[in-house]
C-alpha cells in the first residue's frame, strides 16, 4: 500500500535526481522483486506518460521557427523533455505555431490541426500567433492563431527566447498533469 | 563601384543603339538610369542583353512603383546587371491601371513571376505573358495591395467557423482603429502656441533672433 501511495505522489510532482527519487525506484524495484507488479493510478500514470513525451508537430511559419530549432538543438535539448519534433500530424501531440498566420495559411493550418489524434494540444509562441502582432492591421495576417484552433499556452515575446518555448512546454506539462484525464 | 566614365560610354552607346526609344538618360549618384517609352520595353532590353557593349544579361529585379498623384500613375522598375562590364543598369517606364506593359519573360525568363507579382500587388497588366496569375496573395483575393489607395487592413478576415467545420471568410471587424499619431494635436504633441498665449512666443521668437551677446 504504501508504494502506491508513494508512486501516485511521485506522478504528481516529477522528482529531481536524489536520494528522495533513489527512494522511490528503489521501493518499485523492490516490490517488482518480492510481488512481480507494482500498483499505481492509470490516469497519473498516463499522464506521466503524455507529459514525458510531448511530440510537437513541426510547424515553423516565420522567425519563430528559428528560436523553435535553437530550443531543439544542443545548447538547450528538447530531446531532454522528450520532446521530438513530428514531420507529420498524425504522429503529433503537440502543435507549436511558431510564427505569423496569414489568411492563405489558415485553412491549411486547421487541416494539419484537424489530422493530429486526440489528445492534442497547441502552443502558440510569440506576438504575431497569439493577436497577430506586427502585423495586426495587415490585410493578409490572422489576428491570432485561436480564431482557428483553440489554443492551450501562449509564450509571449518577438520572437519569444528558446528558453521562454522551453518554460511554455514545462507549463503545459504541468496543464497536462493538472487537467489531463481518461475521460473524454 | 563603377566610375562615371564608364557609365557614360555606355549610355552613349545605348542612345545610339536605340534611339528615339530611350525618353532620358541619366546618371544619378553614380547609378545609370533610363526612362523608355512603354511599348518599346522588350526591344530595349533584347537590345541591353545582346549588344556587345552592353551584356546586361541577368535581370536583378522587376518591380512597380504607385505614384497615385500621377496620370500614368505606375512606374515598372527593371533593374539590370552586366557581369562583364561589371555595371549596372536601371530602366524605368510609366503606365497606368488600364495600359499593357509588354512582357519580358521572352527576353529574361526570370520576369515570369517578378511580373506575376508586380500585377498581383499593383494591378500592372504585363500583355503575352505567358502564366499572368496572382503570385502572393490569397486564393480569391480582391485588389491590388500595394496600391496607394488600398486600406491597410483590407476588407475580409478568416476564422474557424465551428458550425461549418471550416475556415470561413467575414469582413473585417477591428475592436480598436489603427492609430494615426496626430502630432499637431494638443494632446499628443508639443504645441508652442498654447491658445490664448501668442504673445509670449511671439517673444520667444524675437529672443531666438537676437544675438546672446546683445
Amino acid at each position: 500500500m504504501g508504494i502506491t501511495e508513494n508512486i501516485s505522489d511521485r506522478l504528481d510532482t516529477p522528482l529531481s535526481p536524489g536520494a528522495q527519487q533513489d527512494q522511490v525506484l528503489k521501493n518499485v524495484t523492490d516490490s517488482l522483486v518480492d510481488k512481480g507488479f507494482v500498483i499505481a493510478n492509470v490516469d497519473k500514470l498516463v499522464n506521466w506518460a503524455r507529459t514525458g513525451s510531448l511530440w510537437p508537430m513541426t510547424f515553423g511559419l516565420a522567425c519563430c521557427a528559428v528560436e523553435m530549432m535553437h530550443a531543439y538543438l544542443s545548447r538547450y535539448d528538447l530531446d531532454r523533455f522528450g520532446v521530438v519534433p513530428r514531420p507529420s500530424p498524425r504522429q503529433s501531440d503537440v502543435l507549436i505555431v511558431a510564427g505569423t498566420l496569414t489568411n492563405k495559411m489558415a485553412p491549411a493550418f486547421r487541416k494539419v490541426y484537424d489530422q493530429m489524434a486526440e489528445p492534442r494540444y497547441v502552443i502558440s509562441m510569440g506576438s504575431c500567433a497569439n493577436g497577430g502582432g506586427y502585423y495586426h492591421y495587415s490585410y493578409s495576417v490572422v489576428r491570432g492563431c485561436d480564431r482557428v484552433v483553440p489554443v492551450d499556452i501562449y509564450v509571449p515575446g518577438c520572437p519569444p527566447t528558446a528558453e521562454a518555448l522551453i518554460y511554455g512546454i514545462l507549463q503545459l506539462q504541468k496543464k497536462i498533469r493538472r487537467t489531463g484525464t481518461l475521460m473524454r | 563601384m563603377a566610375d562615371t566614365q564608364q557609365l557614360d560610354s555606355i549610355g552613349a552607346s545605348i542612345t545610339e543603339g536605340l534611339g528615339n526609344a530611350v525618353l532620358s538618360l541619366n546618371v544619378i549618384a553614380e547609378e545609370l538610369i533610363l526612362n523608355v517609352e512603354r511599348n518599346s520595353i522588350v526591344k530595349t532590353m533584347t537590345f541591353l542583353r545582346d549588344d556587345v557593349n552592353c551584356q546586361f544579361k541577368q535581370l536583378m529585379d522587376l518591380c512597380g512603383v504607385d505614384y497615385p498623384e500621377r496620370e500614368k500613375r505606375f512606374d515598372v522598375v527593371y533593374n539590370l546587371l552586366s557581369m562583364t562590364q561589371n555595371s549596372r543598369v536601371r530602366v524605368k517606364l510609366q503606365t497606368d491601371d488600364e495600359g499593357q506593359v509588354p512582357s519580358v519573360s521572352s527576353v529574361f525568363s526570370s520576369a515570369n513571376w517578378w511580373e506575376r507579382e508586380a500585377w498581383d500587388l499593383y494591378g500592372i497588366f504585363f500583355s503575352d505573358h505567358p502564366d499572368l496569375r496572382r503570385i502572393l496573395t490569397d486564393y480569391g483575393f480582391i485588389g491590388h495591395p500595394l496600391r496607394k489607395d488600398f486600406p491597410l487592413t483590407g476588407y475580409l478576415e478568416v476564422r474557424y467557423d465551428d458550425e461549418q467545420k471550416r475556415v470561413v471568410y467575414e469582413p473585417v471587424k477591428l475592436t480598436q482603429e489603427y492609430r494615426n499619431f496626430d502630432f499637431l494635436s494638443p494632446w499628443e504633441g508639443i504645441q508652442l502656441d498654447l491658445p490664448g498665449d501668442e504673445k509670449s512666443s511671439s517673444e520667444l521668437d524675437d529672443v531666438k533672433l537676437k544675438k546672446p551677446n546683445d
